[in-house]
């Protein structure tokens, strides 16, 4: 892995993330930005800029989806980090993941369009599939030898990094930009408040008495390379991604099942796949979502494979919200920086530890720590479940 | 490495479904429907689909999941070690649901059925559920690049021995919002008097389209596949007929063929004058003298039409013949089958399909 790009309600970029994560700072809030009945009740974790800013800092037209921004601007960070450009004549592919495309237009275009089939401006919907917001941010960084997205929920972007991982491993790619965004909508908002599992004050996973998610929204994106291009580039990288795999929960569309089948074979089939022991693994970034279903079984599945020794673990979202199709990809760039800077991150706001499990999640942040292997998880709707590990070089 | 196609499941606007080779026709009659969209013609899915899943599922869940279904009774296949879907769209008549009574409800009293089934994984989820499959998972997203994209990783799975056998397919509806939006798009035809009437004429448009089809992909022969597919190639935004060329005949090249080692070629020609202008200028260079034919009369154009193409081409070289509504006459032998598509030439895609 050479390069990192994410922005999120905590910091328009890894270093300002990394300050917030240290400072204990959640990017959580009131809503400002859309304009919904849910307004002063649900909090979200928006990232600070407005169409406006991310389009003066990406060179896209402020009138894209905000999904497309946000993915143009984490992933033109991971590029200019992973100063791949220098590089001529490699095969380069832009892996991303989202989970609702350009729908912050769509549905505004919907209100016109429902009163009249003929009203609501084209050029808000001409972005509204997934793959649409993809190739903006393709075609703005120039990359064109392999482009595709991938949507499996919560789980999108973990599966957008592993498939560039091995697009470079059947040398089909040299280079690989991989990743996710999702901006905050209307129709995501309602349709997890129909589930009811927003929490209404900032959420705390992992809490016995935690009581949902709150939605966040940003973007995270890695720059993978080749061993032959990583040979020339030693000092850059960050770490290895040494292990992937995706399971299937096959509970329910929306629900985890109470033993975390998906969670505990997916994070079985990463460490099988990196010939790691459950004790080589130093960190855990969780799911951890903040609803009672996904820390319970993702908990459970966590104890059914490390006990007894369990590394220390937290879940950023806390922070961050749960950003949907971007946050397999911006704890992949948190995993990173935590093997890369020897950190620790806090599982904010947890007060009462779960009574069913024998573990803790870490409380502060911690600085000066060995930290060779993280294990990722990413599991959500349609029993999709991802994890990923990444190892010090 | 070769991937063999061992079943079959593709529900769409012709006569395609229940198709099993060497017990049931294939494509013997053309299924015409007037207008400029192409709908499918649906089986009754009691057979394929608990009573009580159906009941809450969307048109295109129950056109994705019994294609998955039968494709896996063809084989005699109980849990593929893969399940990797593509879909442009995602499940639109959901979506549509969802965000209408968000509007006119102004975000009251919403119920989470529609919202839950709109999420572009649903049709793979929902078949995982059914068949209490574990396994791998995938579903990709990528306008006319979504099938090709669930294919080649489906064959990177075989090639890692990550599994033996992967259902793989894709699906894409049109419901009566999509079709309006994408006509004021000006996409369609606007006077067709039917699918039959798609190459007549050189006028702007072409025809909507949908459907669900499915592939169990397999590392090992089974003795009774219907052919391989050997190689595909995708490439985006091509600047000319010339790198159109040079793609198409170092993908040959790739393979130890050139344009004459094929049989026979099918093309993604959709009635649009400009997009159609591609296929004119390849039948006047590499393509000169072969025989080509088109498959988007049949099915209508969505970006996942290449499913359906797949499915033509594996069932034709396995019946060793190029059925009428695609082609009067059909070549003595089918060994090497060319599928060329172009979405909006934007998305390029290119696979090979041989006999066993």
């Amino acid at each position: 892995m050479a390069g990192a790009g994410v922005v999120s309600a905590i910091g328009n970029n890894a270093a300002n993330c990394l300050l917030s994560l240290e400072n204990s700072e959640a990017g959580i809030g009131a809503i400002t930005s859309l304009e919904t009945t849910h307004k002063n009740i649900l909090p979200v974790a928006a990232v600070k800029l407005d169409n406006r800013e991310l389009a003066a800092a990406t060179g896209l037209s402020q009138t894209v989806s905000r999904t497309a921004l946000l993915a143009m601007m984490a992933a033109k960070e991971a590029w200019n980090d992973a100063g791949i450009a220098q590089f001529a004549g490699l095969r380069t592919g832009f892996i991303s993941a989202n989970s609702v495309g350009g729908m912050d237009k769509t549905e505004s275009f919907f209100s016109a369009f429902l009163n009249n089939r003929n009203s609501g401006r084209l050029k808000d919907v001409v972005h509204h599939e997934c793959g649409a917001v993809t190739e903006l941010v393709a075609d703005g960084l120039g990359i064109k030898n392999y482009v595709t997205t991938i949507s499996t929920a919560c789980s999108s972007s973990a599966n957008s990094i592993f498939f560039g991982a091995r697009l470079i491993k059947h040398n089909l790619l040299d280079v690989v930009v991989a990743g996710g965004a999702d901006a905050l909508t209307k129709f995501t908002l309602n349709g997890f408040n129909t589930l009811q599992i927003l929490d209404k004050a900032f959420c705390q996973p992992f809490d016995e008495n935690r009581r949902g998610l709150n939605l966040g929204e940003g973007a995270g994106y890695l720059v993978l390379v080749s061993e032959k291009v990583a040979a020339r580039m030693k000092e850059k990288l960050y770490c290895r991604l040494s292990g992937y795999s995706n399971a299937n929960d096959a509970h329910h569309q929306t629900a985890s099942s109470p033993e975390g089948a998906g969670s505990y074979a997916a994070m079985k089939g990463a460490l099988a796949m990196s010939g790691l022991q459950t004790n080589d693994i130093s960190y855990i970034n969780l799911h951890g979502t903040g609803t009672y279903n996904n820390d319970i079984s993702e908990g459970t599945a966590i104890q059914r494979l490390f006990d007894p020794h369990y590394p220390k673990m937290s879940s950023t979202k806390a922070f961050t919200g749960h950003t949907l199709g971007a946050s397999g990809g911006i704890e992949a760039v948190f995993s990173a920086l935590a093997i890369k800077h020897g950190l620790i991150y806090p599982n904010l706001r947890l007060q009462t530890p779960m009574q069913a499990l024998p573990f803790v999640p870490e409380k502060t942040f911690q600085k000066g720590v060995t930290v060779d292997h993280v294990l990722s998880n990413s599991f959500g709707f349609g029993g999709n479940c991802s994890s990923l590990i990444f190892s010090k070089l | 490495m070769k991937t063999f196609i061992r079943a079959t499941g593709n529900i769409s606007p012709q006569k395609t479904f229940g198709y099993i080779p060497g017990k049931t026709p294939m494509l013997q009659e053309l299924v015409i429907q007037n207008g400029n969209r192409l709908r499918c013609t649906e089986p009754d899915y009691l057979q394929y689909i608990d009573t009580k899943f159906i009941r809450r599922m969307s048109r295109i869940i129950k056109m994705g999941t019994a294609a998955a279904m039968q494709c896996l009774h063809e084989a005699g296949v109980q849990q593929p070690d893969a399940i990797v879907m593509g879909t442009a769209y995602g499940c639109l008549e959901d979506t549509g649901i969802f965000i209408k009574k968000m509007v006119e409800q102004h975000e009251e009293m919403l119920t989470p059925t529609a919202f839950i089934q709109s999420t572009h994984n649903t049709i793979g989820a929902q078949i995982a559920l059914l068949l209490q499959c574990h396994n791998y998972n995938n579903t990709f997203v990528h306008r006319g690049f979504s099938f090709e994209s669930a294919l080649l990783d489906a064959m990177m799975l075989l090639q890692e021995n990550a599994a033996a056998s992967v259902l793989t397919g894709a699906a894409d509806e049109i419901t009566d919002y999509s079709h309006t939006l994408l006509s004021r798009f000006g996409l369609y035809k606007k006077d067709i008097a039917a699918n039959t009437e798609l190459f007549a004429g050189h006028s702007k448009g072409t025809i909507a389209g949908e459907g669900a089809a499915f592939f169990l992909l397999t590392n090992q022969a089974s003795g009774n596949d219907y052919a391989t597919l050997d190689a595909l190639h995708t490439f985006y935004k091509p600047a000319g007929t010339k790198e159109i060329e040079d793609e198409i005949l170092n993908f040959l090249k790739g393979q130890s063929l050139s344009v004459t080692d094929l049989d026979f070629i099918i093309t993604g020609r959709n009635g649009h004058a400009a997009g159609d202008a591609i296929y004119e200028q390849l039948n006047n260079s590499i393509f000169k003298n072969k025989p080509v034919a088109h498959y988007k009369h049949l099915c209508g154009e969505y970006p996942t039409s290449t499913a359906f193409a797949l499915w033509l081409a594996a069932a034709a070289v396995k019946e060793q013949s190029v059925p009428p509504p695609v082609s009067a006459i059909s070549p003595g032998k089918l060994q090497h089958l060319l599928v060329y598509n172009h979405y909006e030439n934007i998305h390029h895609s290119l696979m090979l399909v041989s006999a066993c």
